[in-house]
């Protein structure tokens, strides 16, 4: 028995629809609780992770023995609670931290690779939605999420409106640029190029596309961070070198940097994975759900809104954050809105960035207080 | 809590919708809030002010009025509020034409440039007054568009906005701000 078939995972009997037409069921959904559920099961908060993250939130990841992708937002004492909040995280539909997706066993004993069925943020949260069932949650207090995660938000209240009282979409947008999807077709044509991926049956051929899955790793994280930072972290400086050395090698420290981002990567990230996630952010359009009307998609929920972007993210910038608010506004919509300073770009959300944590504590925590 | 937030707050009516446009700090939508109604809402354009907003537990949009407000739907707000902060608009018709698009009514207070003591000080000095409420100099005032509570009310009667002001000549002579409820 490996390490991922020990995490806690439900199995969701109730058959699935995917927006592709094919019907899923008995499929494991994975997932880690944070803090207590109090007796008025009022205090439960609904996480969702981002593109290359998992259940594991906070603490420490069984499985990688890394810090939990949110360890600065969420835990005792920090901006969500977990002394006084009830979190659940689940791994995404398509993940590979226990969830359902392409590195599971299909029926001829082989695992899916890209016989799984391609799938949708709507459909990632519809999965996710059978946590509320499990953990007999009638209304979550919060769903909340940064990127990808913050489209599962928007996604969750528009299909169940009534779920949650407040809903906090973080550096996300409602409608995925062309920018956004050029720079994820970047990363999957890297993989899909890589010898090793044999057009996604890699696991069964006892292959690993290591290489390609580095260099989609790489180009990704250059946009998760901002020019300025960049250039005050890593600047022109060399890598335990005095002078360039004419070759290829890294010479530059963010040379380096990228690199060793690339390949611990691949140690903890399946290639298919990666492929599935990104076409299913690439798939989300809420705008167009609703006949082009975003507004629509919001106009039969009283959940209270907070949308938070970053001064110098450039993946989902302000503007697009922005549109989310307005469409909220303009139907009336309990919602408020800050925009962030700082130079770590869209991995913001995931930093120690102070403005932000206080924004969300102070959110959750008045937000609740009027609750009771 | 200021003088004028009382005021203000005394105009709105209970359980009513209101828009705090340059909301501050939210200690008059704190005190809305508590007291008349608990249907307010904020727009702020500073991003230290709304953190203090949000610490309140107020609903607040950063934002500009000056560009912003376009995203309300009409007249949504049965009350709009501007303390203050009209006349630092590069463009402050458009805001009230904004303001009483969005609100059935807007309350809008303004510093007195008429008052006694701007006029003293102008004309014994023959210096750019400074006072209570005008505490900057000439060259760092966020103030763009001075005017006297008169200007104002001159103002909204050649615009066709309703405006009530009795005692004009007293009011703009002795009053360091003017509040006013204003509508189409």
């Amino acid at each position: 028995m490996s390490k991922i078939d020990k995490v806690k995972k439900i199995i969701v009997e109730k058959p699935l629809k995917l927006d592709c037409g094919k019907t899923i069921k008995d499929f494991p959904l994975a997932y880690e609780t944070y803090g207590k559920l109090n007796d008025r099961k009022d205090n439960a908060i609904l996480v969702f992770h981002a593109l290359t993250g998992d259940q594991f939130a906070s603490g420490t990841n069984p499985i990688t023995n890394k810090e939990g992708w949110w360890n600065y937002a969420l835990g005792p004492g920090k901006a969500i609670d977990t002394n006084k909040f009830f979190v659940i995280c689940a791994n995404v539909i398509g993940g590979c931290m226990g969830s359902y997706g392409p590195s599971n066993i299909g029926d001829n004993g082989k695992p899916l690779g890209t016989n799984f069925p391609v799938i949708t943020i709507n459909d990632m949260v519809n999965a996710q939605y059978n946590l509320l069932d499990f953990f007999k949650i009638n209304k979550l207090f919060s769903v909340i999420g940064g990127s990808m995660g913050g489209m599962q938000v928007l996604q969750f209240v528009s299909n169940f409106p009534e779920k949650s009282h407040t809903a906090i979409p973080i550096a996300c947008t409602a409608s995925h640029s062309a920018q956004n999807i050029a720079l994820n077709e970047l990363g999957r044509q890297s993989i899909m190029a890589d010898h090793n991926w044999m057009d996604g049956f890699y696991v069964e051929n006892k292959k690993v596309p290591d290489k390609g899955l580095a260099v989609a790793r790489m180009a990704a994280h250059i946009t998760y961070l901002s020019k300025k930072g960049l250039q005050e972290k890593f600047g022109r400086k060399l890598q335990e070198r005095d002078d360039l050395k004419f070759g290829f090698d890294a010479d530059f420290q963010i040379e380096s940097y990228l690199r060793y981002q690339g390949s611990v990567f691949v140690d903890r990230f399946d290639a298919n994975s990666y492929l599935y996630i990104t076409r299913a952010m690439d798939y989300f359009d809420l705008t167009k759900q609703f006949n082009g009307n975003l507004s629509k998609a919001f106009e039969k929920t009283n959940s209270k809104f907070f949308v938070i972007s970053f001064t110098s993210d450039w993946l989902y910038p302000t503007s697009e954050n922005r549109d989310i608010v307005i469409a909220l506004n303009s139907i009336s919509k309990d919602v408020g809105f800050i925009e962030i300073t700082s130079d770590k770009g869209h991995d913001s959300f995931l930093l120690d960035v102070p403005d932000f944590l206080s924004a969300v504590k102070n959110f959750l925590e008045t937000s609740y207080q009027k609750l009771k | 809590m200021k003088k004028e937030f009382f005021e203000i707050s005394k105009l709105l009516k209970k359980n009513s919708k209101v828009l705090d446009v340059g909301c501050g700090d939210g200690e008059l939508m704190k005190y809305i809030t508590e007291n008349i109604t608990e249907n307010v809402r904020g727009l702020e354009i500073s991003k230290n002010n709304i953190q203090k907003c949000i610490a309140k537990g107020l609903t607040v949009i950063e934002g500009d009025a000056e560009k912003d407000l376009r995203q309300f739907p009409n007249s949504s707000y049965d009350f709009v509020i501007l303390s203050q902060t009209l006349q630092a608009f590069l463009d402050p018709e458009n805001v009230i034409n904004e303001l009483l698009r969005v609100g059935k009514k807007a309350i809008v207070s303004i510093p007195n440039f008429g008052h006694w003591r701007v006029r003293l000080n102008l004309l014994f000095k023959g210096q750019m007054p400074i006072t209570e409420n005008l505490p900057n100099e000439w060259y760092n005032t966020p103030n763009l568009h001075m005017c006297t509570i008169r200007d104002f009310v001159n103002f909204c009667n050649k615009k066709k906005i309703k405006i009530d002001c009795p005692n004009l000549f007293y009011v703009n002579l002795f009053s360091e701000l003017g509040i006013f409820i204003i509508e189409k």
